[in-house]
């Protein structure tokens, strides 16, 4: 076991050169983005040593631009900085409420919504927002740049489709247009600071009769990764998002669930809660997307 | 374990310390600088009172690493007082009794700076809400809370 390291190269390229030579020499490296996991993990259940890389100097990783048909979020953006954005949070308020629930004040500080996404954890809060969003991952490495759909990304629980050379840049969402809300809740025994019992996103686009002309629904902390429901999608698409219209796609989302019981939750009350939760989440995305 | 050379600024003195690559700015502040004033309670950025501003940004200085303050403004709870002269918010823990074994009380006064610098007149939900990652076992919050109003009022029209 070798000693703990610490770099924070300056350019993208010295970055992938970095983890490729260390993935080459088999030694262990960790990106660091805001450190609210990969601190918690080094003081408590992983204290092995590994080079850390630190991210959040390059001017890639720092990136927040709306434009008109993408929204590009670095991934060393903290959750309190998307927060503080009014035009971010209008246009999509369900992502940065999922960024906003993680943690406290003093978390939200540092805790980047790629860091969320990259610890690749069941209940990471911003995930089933992301999959509502339709989002894209930016990642470069040794063999260049490509883009994964977001619910594409995670492979399992705490692991991801990214190679010991890549790593995340940014995400890319589609920039909501025409009569397009989002919303996403998650269920916590608390009122703050806690691990999602169950949660869900959903994002949809309704025509001037209010009709809905497209939709996503993302669930977490009911399976060991976030998953897309294009089932209750479809339950919705073609509906005025009525309760008819939601109760199916709550079913279907209780029908895709396939959680474990823990202390939080039994199996038998996440699949019913994801399930509310969606139902909810969905009536807050049609109301917004009509506002 | 090579040692990391990090050039920071604390509490607007400029300082030069080696950390160790996986010490946390915490360890940095308390055992590099001599800067006790910062507790640890958890370790794992669950109970705020190892509270400091990074860049005037509100952070669990335990979930910073110290090689990364390198370039950075820290500010902790020893720049608080204007030397003798206590901060508005300490004068008030004081007469209100807002501390008791007082571990937590500099991540909360550095919390509550951070709140009143930002929104000069937060209601009891908002300063509920923000000081929801600063925990305390002894006074039970309330006394807290009402410390911090009342540094806020008396911020908005100084007796
Ligand atoms: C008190 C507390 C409360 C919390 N509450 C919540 C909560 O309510 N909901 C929730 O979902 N999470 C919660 N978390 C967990 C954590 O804060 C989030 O997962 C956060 O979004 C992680 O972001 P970060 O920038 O701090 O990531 P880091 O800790 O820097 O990284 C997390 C993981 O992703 C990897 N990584 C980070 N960035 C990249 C990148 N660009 N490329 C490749 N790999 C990368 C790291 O190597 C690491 O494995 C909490 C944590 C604490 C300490
Ligand atoms: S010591 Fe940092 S949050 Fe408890
Ligand atoms: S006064 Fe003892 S923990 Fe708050």
């Amino acid at each position: 076991m070798g000693d703990y390291a610490y770099a924070a190269p300056a350019t993208v390229d010295s970055t992938v050169e970095l983890l490729s030579s260390s993935a080459n020499s088999g030694t262990r490296t960790q990106v660091l983005a805001g450190g609210t996991d990969v601190l918690v993990q080094m003081r408590s259940t992983d204290r092995g040593a590994r080079l850390i890389v630190d991210i959040k100097q390059l001017a890639e990783t720092n990136v927040l631009s709306v434009g008109e048909d993408e929204i590009y979020i670095g991934a060393a953006i903290p959750s309190a900085i998307l927060n503080e954005n009014a035009e971010l949070k209008g246009l999509l308020p369900g992502l940065i409420e999922s960024a906003d629930l993680i943690g406290s004040t003093q978390i939200q500080g540092r805790a980047s919504i790629g860091g969320n996404l990259c610890n690749s954890s069941p209940a990471g809060d911003t995930i089933p927002a992301l999959i509502a969003n339709s989002a894209v991952c930016h990642i470069v490495g040794a063999d260049g740049e490509r883009d994964v759909p977001v619910e594409d990304f995670v492979t399992g629980v705490g692991t991801n489709c990214m190679a010991p050379h890549e790593f995340l840049l940014g995400l890319r969402v589609p920039t909501p247009k025409g009569n397009t809300g989002d919303a996403y809740l998650r269920f916590i025994p608390r009122t703050e600071m806690d691990i999602a019992v169950a949660g869900a996103g959903v994002r949809l686009t309704l025509d001037d009769s209010g009709a809905c002309t497209a939709a996503r629904v993302g669930i977490g902390a009911v399976a060991p990764t976030a998953l897309v429901v294009s089932e209750a999608a479809d339950a919705l698409i073609g509906t005025q998002v009525d309760d008819d219209a939601l109760n199916a796609a709550a079913d279907a989302c209780s029908a895709a669930a396939s959680p474990i019981s823990d202390k939080r939750g039994t199996v038998e009350y996440r699949i019913k809660v994801v399930g509310v939760l969606c139902k909810r989440a969905g009536a807050i995305a049609r109301d917004r997307a009509k506002a | 374990m090579a040692k990391v050379h990090v050039s920071t600024t604390v509490n607007g003195q400029p300082m030069d310390v080696l950390v160790e690559p996986n010490d946390s700015l915490l360890d940095t502040l308390r055992d590099g600088l001599g800067l006790t004033g910062t507790k640890e309670g958890c370790a794992t950025g669950d109970c705020g009172a190892c509270s400091v501003m990074l860049d005037g940004r509100l952070v669990c200085s335990c979930l910073v690493l110290g090689a990364e303050a390198e370039g950075k403004t820290i500010d902790t709870i020893e720049g608080v007082a204007d030397g003798d002269g206590l901060h508005v918010i300490q004068q008030k823990f004081l007469e209100h009794a807002a501390l008791q074994c007082g571990i937590c009380t500099p991540g909360f006064i550095v919390a509550a700076k951070a709140l009143l610098e930002k929104n000069p007149n937060p209601d009891e939900t908002t300063i509920r809400y923000w000081l929801a990652g600063n925990l305390c076992r002894c006074t039970g919050y309330d006394k807290i809370v009402r410390a911090v109003q009342d540094a806020a009022d008396e911020l908005a029209s100084p007796a």
